[in-house]
């Protein structure tokens, strides 16, 4: 046992020592969930809108000048014709239309309710949304201020309409996929660099002419991995939380004890990854080509597999992240059990076992 | 003494379409302190590969202690002390972790078998928190001495130890394989120094995947069978030119500063020889009778 130990404490030392990969393990979780989260989610500025303006009174002049000093959007044109709108989207500079109804100022005062319709391109979807939002508020924030100053209730009804991507899907797609595309990359890659760099520097050579086996040693080298991915999984989470405000409906422990499972799976990946490539370089290229993009493309992380060709379908349907992806959602989110994701709980076990059971079998206890 | 630890029998072993070891056998008597003497290329690597079980022979047979190659990998694993060509430590960790980690992985500690790599370790201590990385080559190999003999093995097998080492530590170092041996391991190495061999009890001398003669060193010397001359001018070069044209010349290898010549008829009037050198403007010659080293007889043996 003691043996055993011995080389963890080694593996720790080797880790963290060399800062390069102390900035992998410890820096990149931190800065791509900020850079996702941000990216995501930032606050708009600028965006280029157009306004179909089909009544041209003081109350719509007014609320267009409100809009365009908000900071947030900046008027591209002006549209006078229903056929406009289209057209103006297509050219894919404005984001958003917003549309007066003829009388506006006239229906405000005498039905004490008038329309606005706001039109977004949502090909992002995202952006669509926030931009939608804000326009809706700051309508609100005028009808408070300056029409509820007499006792009639004045009301504006703010119509939002989404195009294009009406479901909006992605939104809170990116915190389960950059865990599931981190864990992938500390778990797999550096687990397959660290036992490949052995062989590379001559050690491995030294390491099998003693007394050692090769389950000692592989599991040597991947215990101190488990806990970093850990520590990295729990990082990633208390971010999401605290400052992506994501929520965490479902049971924390089960959350967690599904993360160990995928970190497991992304373990036996990287040592069978090991087990094929000779040099450093090679497993990294492995890595990054095998793995890390199918996981960022195929699993459903950016881009939605309905949508994808039913070749791309299929392979997706092979991308263990795309089932942990499906798994974090469903606890975060909707607060699901482990009836709901006992399919893909089952699907990352069986991968797992199965990488496990190739890598011993091709583990080389010799040097060819 | 004569009990016997490696015995190797008719091996062979090729990658792709090179032969590297084409049917070698020898044995070496436990205590003993063996020498594989040839140039880079000749097959040294892979025999003493096959002898760790690190690679497969492709035919023949060896075993340690009694202990199969194949079949018995494990247990000679656990009895055999290597230290490959280069240096395979952790260069990330320090002298003391390195040599901590090795007693770990043979299930032993440091204090246990300090008595065996103190005389090594003592030289290499003051630099104990110094990373191996960062050490010169003569300590990176005492280092990695001291780990491959961490767990005080019965057999030590070295693999070049003493290449891209400088004069005075090859020196040291072979002076702590003889302390070794006298501790009673046996002990293999490989070495393309032909100077080295004489240090050995006994030397396979190899080249091309084959075992040109195993002997003593003296034996080996004393079978050279003939007169051998070193001879030395100002111009080196148009001197050994000048002797390949000489009727009566034999061999002619240049040695350092000097050449070695053997003549046709094993008989040489040295004074004759220096006034057609004369004649052939060379000035400053020197010419003396020598006794034949390992090299020499290499050379011979090569062009048999």
């Amino acid at each position: 046992m003691s043996r055993f130990w011995g080389f963890v404490k080694k593996e720790f030392n080797h880790i963290f020592r060399d800062y390069r990969t102390m900035l992998i393990l410890f820096g990149m979780p931190v800065a791509q969930i900020l850079i996702f989260g941000y990216v995501v989610s930032n606050e708009i500025k600028d965006i280029k809108i157009a306004i179909y303006d089909k009544s041209k009174d003081n109350v719509t002049q007014e609320i267009t000048n409100k809009i365009l000093s908000s900071g947030y959007f900046v008027l591209d044109k002006n549209i006078d014709n229903d056929n406009q709108v289209e057209e103006a989207f297509k050219k894919g500079i404005i984001r958003e239309v917003i549309v007066f109804e003829p009388h506006f100022a006239e229906k405000l005062e005498r039905e004490g309710k008038a329309s606005i319709q706001i039109l977004a391109d949502a090909s992002d979807a995202n952006t669509a949304n926030i931009v939608s939002n804000y326009t809706s508020a700051i309508i609100r924030t005028y009808m408070k201020n300056e029409l509820m100053k007499g006792d009639l209730p004045f009301e504006i009804d703010t119509n939002v309409q989404i195009l294009y991507n009406k479901e909006l899907k992605g939104v809170y797609m990116f915190v389960p996929g950059t865990m599931a595309l981190i864990l992938m990359l500390v778990s797999a890659m550096m687990t397959s660099i660290s036992i490949t760099r052995e062989k590379e520097m001559g050690t491995m050579e030294v390491l099998l002419v003693s007394p050692l086996r090769s389950m000692p040693i592989i599991l040597g080298k991947v215990i101190p991995y488990v806990g970093l991915a850990f520590v990295n999984a729990l990082v990633i989470i208390a971010l999401s939380y605290f400052v992506f405000d994501m929520p965490i409906q479902g049971n924390l422990a089960f959350l967690l004890l599904e993360t160990l499972l995928f970190i497991l799976m992304a373990l036996s990946l990287g040592i069978l990854i090991s087990t094929v490539s000779k040099s450093q370089m090679m497993a990294m290229f492995i890595s990054m080509f095998a793995l890390m993009l199918p996981t960022m493309l195929l699993s459903g992380f950016i881009f939605p597999i309905e949508n994808m060709p039913k070749i791309l379908q299929w392979l997706s349907a092979i991308m263990p992240a795309r089932y942990f992806i499906v798994i974090v959602k469903n606890i975060m989110i909707k607060g699901s059990g482990f009836m709901v994701v006992w399919k893909e709980t089952l699907f990352l076990v069986g991968i797992t076992i199965l990488f496990l059971g190739i890598s011993i079998k091709k583990f080389k206890v010799r040097l060819e | 003494m004569n009990e016997i630890a490696v015995e190797v029998k008719g091996l062979k072993k090729s990658y792709d379409k090179v032969d590297a070891v084409k049917g070698v056998s020898f044995s070496v008597s436990k205590g003993e302190l063996f020498g594989l003497i040839g140039p880079d290329g000749a097959g040294k690597t892979s025999i003493l590969r096959i002898l760790t079980t690190l690679i497969l022979p492709n035919e023949g047979s060896a075993n340690i202690l009694g202990y199969d190659v194949v079949k018995d990998y494990k247990k000679i694993r656990n009895n055999i002390g290597y230290m490959p060509q280069r240096f395979s430590l952790y260069q990330d960790l320090s002298v003391e972790e390195n040599l901590e980690f090795f007693a770990q992985v043979f299930g032993t500690t440091v204090k246990e078998n300090y008595d065996l790599i103190k005389d090594i370790y003592i030289q290499i201590e003051p630099f104990k928190n110094r990373l191996a990385g960062k050490l010169s080559g003569g300590m990176k190999q005492k280092l990695a001495l001291c780990c491959a003999l961490i767990h005080s093995p019965d057999i030590l097998i070295l693999d070049e130890p003493t290449t891209g080492v400088d004069a005075v530590s090859r020196k040291e170092f072979w002076e702590m394989l003889i302390r070794l041996k006298l501790k009673g391991i046996t002990i293999i190495v490989s070495t393309p120094y032909m100077d080295e061999a004489n240090l050995c009890d006994r030397v396979a001398l190899i080249q091309n995947g084959t075992i040109m003669k195993i002997d003593k060193p003296a034996s080996i010397t004393s079978e050279f069978g003939r007169m051998l001359w070193a001879i030395k001018s100002e111009n080196i070069y148009k001197l050994i030119q000048d002797l390949r044209q000489f009727e009566f010349i034999d061999t002619v290898y240049p040695f350092g500063e000097f050449i070695h010549i053997t003549s046709k008829s094993n008989n040489m009037d040295t004074n004759s020889l220096i006034s057609l050198l004369k004649g052939n403007n060379h000035s400053k010659i020197e010419i003396l009778e020598i006794q034949p080293n390992i090299e020499d007889c290499f050379m011979a043996l090569m062009n048999n």
